[in-house]
């Protein structure tokens, strides 16, 4: 569904069509999550909850966004989880998305350059997409075009530097097509945002800097395509921000705010467990 | 060099509206114009190198030939992990553009010496070091930069002109023996150390080498080595990484033998004190005195 659908459908304010568009949304959070699942799981890969934490996220922006606006997945840890919304607009087809992981693929578990359309950079060290989306977001601006530009991060990314040296560029440029979205999860690498370095996606540090924000629950495609939407219309000179507030391996319920679903891989039992609790989460 | 750099920029600037120049808030009395010129194509992108380069990969993306200027150890070091991903490995038109490569920025200390800046960025993919040796230089290399639209490090020195007139290349001939005994190659401005160092000696070639990786030898360069079979690098740089080491790879895979090499190159602080440009070629015998002595030890082998 595009977004002029959306709209069209949110303006109607139909609750027949409303809930269609919930109905579509829950099958898309279903379908691609058992994709991943079966992604990670065939390859016995980990980094499952990353993908699983930020992958309606990546639903809503894709909805939103247009072919010639590039979407830049700094947390390209978080792969699969592009791979999977790429396969299901036929940007990647079935024979390239069985080679995910394996000698001789372009799906590498970070995102590598120069293979689609859709993944303009490689990705994988933290702290790129933000800088490379301020030189976009400039040159859309030199361009004199609407375009935005849309860069996910995740939370324990922004400790790196380059966000605090970014986030004022941006402030700085009055880049307003510029959008982040936080999936805040609340875990990094070896712990808690909160424990290890601080909650450096706080929202107050945001504020002070200046951006344009709206935090919300990063799970409700609807709102966030909402948010979105709104933030996109306000050509105020602000850089905008989504504070998304997410759970990690979000859907299955063994993996939800766990650490240990950042690296493990699935066996055979857990991979069907995890299967039925999306099911059961999702009223499948 | 930094002269010549700035008009020629303001020149290439003002030509093509699909060009930017950022700097790392560095530049005064030398960018003015640029800025002038390129208004809204001009990015002063504070103190913040990482986000400067990646900056720049996103506008070259997008189709801007960018510029990013800076002095050469804060344009390099800090931000090579944003030169070798965000703009090597997507081969994009950015032109990073270091002022005072080597020992240039003296008395300022080491914090301003980029003496591994071709070692770090010649092993990255996609990516030409341009070393200008002569002011005339800054021009042909940013010539051969805006021309190939790739990945470019542009290290500038303190540049004199041409002693004579030069046909400018990726290797050139600065002096040309009847009778070769050794051929000098200099990397740089330090070529005017080499070039004093044999002012009353007719029996050295003299060649300066403006960009690395070499792709290939020239012909003048290989005839004059085939005749001397001794070779005296000199190089403001490191040995690791340098232009010596790189001379001797391709020697080697061409089975070209040699009586003598001499590699003369930065050694870092070996005293321990700090001095200006000069001092510190002269901590490392890249002054005109050691490379003549050199000069001579190899005359008598």
């Amino acid at each position: 569904m595009n977004n002029k659908h959306y709209n069209l459908i949110k303006q109607n304010g139909s609750s027949a069509t409303t809930i269609t568009a919930e109905m579509n949304f829950n099958n898309k959070k279903i379908d691609y999550r058992k994709k991943i699942l079966a992604l990670y799981h065939g390859v016995n890969a980990g980094h499952i909850g990353s993908s699983l934490s930020c992958i309606d996220l990546l639903i809503a922006i894709f909805e939103i966004k247009t072919s010639e606006e590039q979407v830049i997945l700094s947390k390209g840890h978080a792969a699969v989880a592009l791979y999977t919304v790429l396969h299901s607009i036929g940007e990647i087809n079935d024979e390239t998305l069985a080679t995910f992981y394996q000698n001789g693929t372009k799906l590498s578990a970070h995102p590598s350059a120069n293979s689609f359309k859709n993944i303009p950079f490689a990705l994988g060290s933290l702290g790129h997409g933000f800088p490379i989306g301020c030189g976009i977001a400039y040159a859309n601006k030199l361009k004199n075009n609407n375009d935005h530009v849309y860069i996910l991060m995740s939370d324990g990314e922004t400790n790196e530097g380059t966000t605090w040296e970014a986030a004022h560029f941006a402030m700085a440029k009055k880049l307003d097509n510029l959008i982040i979205l936080i999936d805040k999860n609340g875990l990094q690498g070896f712990g808690y945002t909160k424990d290890v370095l601080g909650d450096t996606a706080e929202i107050g540090k945001w504020k002070a800097i200046g951006f344009d924000i709206i935090e919300q629950d990063g799970h409700d495609v609807e709102k966030l395509i909402e948010d979105i939407n709104d933030l996109k219309s306000r050509r105020n000179g602000l850089p905008k921000l989504i504070i998304a507030n997410t759970i990690k391996g979000k859907g299955v319920s063994y993996m939800e705010d766990k650490l240990e679903w950042h690296y493990l891989p699935m066996n055979p039992e857990t991979y069907k467990e995890a299967l039925l609790s999306i099911e059961k989460n999702y009223n499948a | 060099m930094r002269n010549s750099f700035s008009k020629k920029a303001e020149n290439i600037i003002s030509k093509n509206p699909q060009s930017v120049f950022i700097s790392g808030d560095l530049g005064y009395n030398a960018l003015e114009s640029i800025q002038a010129v390129a208004k809204d194509r001009f990015i002063n992108a504070g103190v913040a190198e990482q986000n400067m380069i990646g900056v720049a990969a996103g506008l070259a993306f997008k189709g801007f030939e960018t510029f990013v200027y800076s002095i050469a150890p804060f344009a390099v070091y800090r931000c090579l992990e944003q030169i070798k991903i965000d703009v090597c490995i997507h081969d994009l038109p950015v032109y990073i553009v270091g002022n005072g490569g080597g020992y240039g920025y003296g008395i300022m200390g080491a914090t301003h010496h980029a003496i591994e800046d071709i070692g770090c960025l010649s092993t990255l993919p996609n990516i030409t070091c341009w070393i200008p040796a002569f002011s005339e230089d800054v021009d042909y290399c940013l010539n051969q930069i805006t021309e190939k639209k790739k990945p470019a490090y542009l290290r500038l020195g303190l540049g004199k002109p041409y002693p004579q007139a030069v046909q400018i290349s990726p290797i050139n001939q600065i002096k040309k023996a009847r009778s070769p005994k050794i051929t000098i190659i200099a990397l740089g401005p330090i070529v005017h150390n080499a070039l004093e160092a044999i002012a009353e000696n007719d029996t050295i070639d003299l060649f300066t080498i403006l960009s690395i990786p070499i792709i290939e030898f020239s012909k003048e360069l290989l005839e004059s080595i085939s005749e001397t079979k001794k070779i005296i690098v000199v190089e403001e740089h490191v040995e690791r990484g340098g232009l010596g080491e790189h001379i001797l790879s391709m020697l080697a895979k061409r089975d070209i033998h040699l009586v003598k090499f001499t590699g003369l190159h930065a050694m870092g602080y070996p005293s321990k004190l700090y001095g200006n440009q000069a001092f510190h070629q002269k901590e490392s015998g890249l002054d005109a005195e050691n490379i003549k002595a050199e000069i001579n030890k190899l005359l008598k082998i």
